[in-house]
């Protein structure tokens, strides 16, 4: 080990020290190959960071009343001493911004920096969502025009009429993100040819003998009754702003704002154990690395494992701080066993993991953070190790059951499927009611209808399904239905009409049967 | 390379307009629970904010989510005894804790089913004089033409002959000429000094040349000395005086309570918390307030505070001794161009019968052309009596008068909304 030159000794921190703490950790995370974007550490007052969290962490947002309600509740616990601050936010924007609190210890000011702006900002560059879906390079161009935009629309249609139309638009944010990537529009050329192709093919097809057998009646009629939009789509706000009827234009664009920024934010809401295991495991990395190098002193790492302890605890699902599985203790857990795997493959790993046991760790770990989401890094990378570790079973809540019933625990049965379950878990599209555009009557009421496909037979809550009905329909202006199908049944249909609203549920074949005549 | 910025000293309120969208959408709630709070507390303890809470599902952003039922699958961390195929019993209440799926069976979060939080004492006394407005206010401001003074503001490098600020000019030139002629002083003297010290040596041993040299540069130097001007027009300076806005938004309250024998504690208390709602109100809107107290039972006298409030008298009444008073202390101190003046005015009613159609006239003639406002209550639960009589004949006249009975001290908040209740709505 070489000599000990500390960066510094003392848990004050300054500017310059922050500048060489930030040298330090560019220095060793550009030696692990961290491709990042350029960093903007701003230090911010409690305050400050106050505001942050309550506009969702972004430096400029629109105003909405329900950024002050989480204000006045986040500042009331601020206050009241039940809630600490976070550390730090770091936003997804290049240059990559990164909040630091000016309270912090000077060890703490470099483990978030190690945390975010290595850590953050290099998941930010690779994972191919992020990659995908968000452009950082413009999205605090794109606030700021969200921003006036709104503004101006408050100021020429008043604040309540946008507020209204903001409302109603945050009610369907989650069902606002696309989760595939939409195809180009072709080329007029291309549309061209492709028409010319199909002209050709059909001519080709043509049999003058089929044409004189009669087809039978009742599939005629079903062949005539078009839906519209053809294919069911899972992009409420999208359809929306595309073929609400009555919607001004500048309602239009509001929606598409919202669309906008809740796609922003769908990555995030996929990766956040990858995101949170990737930043944590590169803040546990680099700090070690530091010390290792002499440049940290016993002090700080005592402090620094103090906390990074306290961060990446698993409390046991029957304690009284357990909320969940914590996705730091989670994530941090896989990422070192991730390179546990490469570095010391025991015979159960190879046989588990046979294409990474023993592979480079720092690529492999690089493979798996570009290359999944919580849902699939989970499916893929989980050890049989780490579920011993974590002691993980999985319960069954049948409603068909009078009890519940442990479905498998940490043995060697277990493992795959817990897994499997652990993985769904993270799955956004199983744990939010998978609700689609179905049908909307354009040949007469104009009406919507939405079917909701239930998933091992969960029903909706009706009272917000109710109160969100109710917001679709005051964009869409018309009456709007949702079915809630199970195997092909409607099992309950809401109604949000102009006369009101109505839930019906019970027979559901004679409810069939009376929708399809209708 | 990362730059590190300090934002510390940016603004820290950001959340301030979305906070106050919050306080807008919900002020039906928070008007509620002012409304409430001003009837519960004292009204001298106003000072504060006020903790107001709102149904938590009133202000919940709603999304579709599942709720309990259908089959679910949670994977927990923390095993210690369960092996697979183990039947637990379902957990009462907690079972369907929570609705998306999370894997949150912990309701301790839960129960809480009310959104409390605290607006500041500005945004209480807001929500609290909300639709009120003292008439004719608007009709002060806008008619009145905002007379302005000059008030001296320093001293500026331009401006016009007239106010040329002579000592700070002469000071200016002064210290120029001093700087700018320092070093031909300096130089001139030195010579001066040379020539002396030639001039006294003996005649033969002078240097002819030396002498006369340094009387042409002696005469040289006075010469570039006295071209340095005496006052430039860059040592102007002048005096600056600014147009201030004089505020004609001073008020001045006259408080007229009855202190007779009839009168006890307990009205006059209720004609206090009158009075400070009244004081209150016209606080916010004038800059400057002045408080006339009077106090009259057969005769009227100008007192302090705690005197109109607290001292005993005992006596008949005659309320026009106050009226009388207070016209002329208008006349006398308070100019109505200059002055917004309201008058309120507390009394149980009695008074002698033949000094009300006095006190009408008093009123009728002098006081109300000159008053923004004038309003009267009756802390009476009895029947009214003569002055009431009369003063009705009054408000039936004259707009800007108004009249109210209290009882208890539970009325006199739907009083003062009532006399102060927005004209507009009273119109329609």
């Amino acid at each position: 080990m070489s000599e000990r030159r500390p960066i510094s000794t003392g848990s004050d921190w300054t500017f310059e020290l922050i500048q060489d703490y930030d040298r330090e950790l560019a220095r060793v995370a550009k030696s692990y190959g961290l491709d990042t974007y350029p960093n903007q550490i701003e230090i911010i007052s409690a305050e400050q960071m106050l505001d942050a969290y309550s506009s969702v962490g972004m430096p400029v947002g629109y105003n909405h009343w329900s950024y002050g309600k989480h204000f006045v509740s986040n500042e009331q616990h601020y206050r009241r001493g039940q809630m600490g601050l976070a550390y730090e936010i770091v936003i997804n924007s290049n240059p990559c911004i990164a909040y630091l609190m000016e309270e912090n210890t000077m060890m703490m000011q470099a483990l978030v920096i190690a945390h975010a702006c290595y850590g953050h900002n290099s998941f930010f560059k690779g994972n191919y969502l992020f990659r995908t879906w968000t452009d950082a390079t413009s999205i605090i161009d794109y606030l700021v025009f969200a921003k006036n935009y709104i503004m101006k629309c408050e100021e020429r249609y008043g604040v309540d009429e946008v507020e209204k139309v903001l409302d109603s638009c945050h009610a369907l944010m989650n069902y606002g993100v696309d989760r595939y990537k939409r195809p180009y529009p072709i080329s007029a050329e291309e549309e061209r040819q492709r028409q010319k192709e199909r002209e050709e093919y059909l001519q080709k097809q043509v049999n003058e003998l089929w044409r004189t057998i009669p087809k039978p009646l009742g599939k005629l009629e079903k062949e005539t009754k078009i839906r519209y939009p053809e294919e069911p789509q899972e992009n409420l706000l999208y359809f929306i702003e595309k073929n609400a009827p009555l919607l001004e234009p500048w309602q239009r664009e509001v929606v598409r704002i919202v669309r906008k920024i809740a796609q922003y934010f769908y990555p995030q809401r996929q990766t956040q154990v990858m995101n949170e295991g990737w930043a944590t495991f590169w803040h546990y990395t680099l700090l070690n690395t530091l010390y290792d190098e002499g440049k940290l002193t016993d002090g700080f790492m005592l402090e620094f494992l103090q906390s990074h302890s306290a961060v990446i605890y698993q409390p046991p699902f029957n304690s009284r701080f357990y909320s969940g599985i914590n996705p730091y203790a989670l994530g941090f857990n896989m990422m070192q066993d991730i390179r546990r795997i490469c570095e010391k493959p025991t015979d159960e790993d190879k046989k588990w993991f046979p294409d990474i046991a023993g592979s480079n760790w720092n690529e492999t770990l690089h493979f798996a953070m570009q290359n999944f989401k919580d849902e699939s890094f989970i499916q893929q990378f989980l050890s049989p190790r780490l579920i011993r570790e974590f002691k993980l079973f999985a319960i069954q809540d049948d409603d068909a059951k009078r009890e519940l019933e442990i479905t498998a625990i940490h043995d060697d049965p277990g493992y795959r499927y817990i897994r499997e379950r652990l993985s769904q878990q993270y799955n956004l599209s199983m744990n939010e009611p998978n609700i689609q555009v179905y049908n909307v009557n354009i040949r007469g009421d104009r009406s919507l209808t939405l079917r909701h496909v239930r998933h091992n037979r969960r029903p909706l809550e009706h009272e917000s399904a109710e109160e969100v009905l109710k917001h679709l329909r005051a964009l869409w202006k018309f009456d709007v239905h949702l079915e809630s199908m199970q195997d092909d049944k409607v099992m309950e249909s809401f109604h949000c009409r102009d006369s009101g609203f109505e839930v019906r549920s019970g027979d559901v074949d004679k409810e069939l049967a009376l929708l399809h005549n209708a | 390379m990362s730059y590190v910025v300090d934002r510390r000293l940016n603004g820290k309120n950001k959340s301030t307009v979305n906070r106050q969208r919050f306080l807008r959408r919900y002020r039906k709630h928070i008007k509620k629970a002012v409304d409430e709070a001003v009837t519960k507390r004292s009204i001298t303890d106003l000072d504060s904010g006020e903790s107001i809470s709102i149904p938590r599902r009133d202000i919940s952003e709603p999304h579709f989510h599942h709720t309990k039922g259908g089959k679910r699958e949670i994977v927990h961390p923390g095993n210690k005894e369960f092996v697979t195929g183990d039947k637990v019993p379902r957990p009462q209440g907690g079972g369907g804790g929570s609705g998306s799926g999370s894997g949150d069976p912990s309701d301790s979060g839960e129960g809480i089913d009310e959104f409390v939080f605290q607006i500041s004492q500005d945004e209480f006394l807001d929500f609290l004089f909300e639709d009120l407005e003292l008439p004719n206010l608007v009709k002060r401001q806008l008619q009145g033409v905002e007379s302005f003074k000059y008030t001296r503001a320093g001293v500026i490098n331009d401006g016009n002959p007239s106010k040329i600020n002579i000592v700070r000019s002469m000071r200016q030139a002064t210290s120029r000429r001093i700087a700018l002629t320092a070093s031909a002083r300096r130089r001139l003297r030195q010579a001066e000094d040379d020539l002396k010290a030639m001039q006294a040596q003996d005649p033969i041993l002078r240097d002819k040349r030396r002498e006369e040299e340094l009387e042409l540069e002696i005469t040289k130097l006075r010469r570039r000395i006295s071209k340095i001007p005496f006052i430039d027009t860059i040592d102007l300076r002048y005096n600056l005086h600014i147009k201030q806005p004089k505020p004609t938004s001073k008020a001045v309250m006259f408080c007229l309570m009855d202190v007779s024998g009839s009168m006890n504690q307990a009205m006059k208390d209720m004609a206090k918390r009158f009075f400070i709602l009244l004081y209150m109100f016209l606080k916010r809107n004038y800059e400057r307030i002045e408080v006339v107290f009077i106090r009259h039972h057969t005769s009227a006298k100008e007192v302090d505070e705690e005197e109109f409030f607290y001292s005993r008298e005992t006596g008949g009444t005659i309320v026009s001794s106050a009226l009388k008073l207070m016209r002329e202390i208008v006349i006398d101190r308070y100019p109505v161009d200059e002055w917004n003046i309201y008058g309120a005015q507390a009394s149980d009613g009695d008074n002698w019968n033949d000094d009300s159609p006095t006190c009408r006239e008093i009123l009728m003639k002098d006081i109300l052309p000159r008053v923004q406002y004038y309003s009267y209550i009756e802390i009476n639960p009895r029947r009214h009596q003569a002055l009431w009589r009369e003063y009705e004949s009054i408000e039936a006249v004259v707009p800007h008068f108004s009249m109210q009975q209290i009882s208890d001290p539970g009325d006199i908040y739907p009083v003062f909304r009532e006399l102060f209740q927005r004209r507009t709505a009273k119109a329609s």
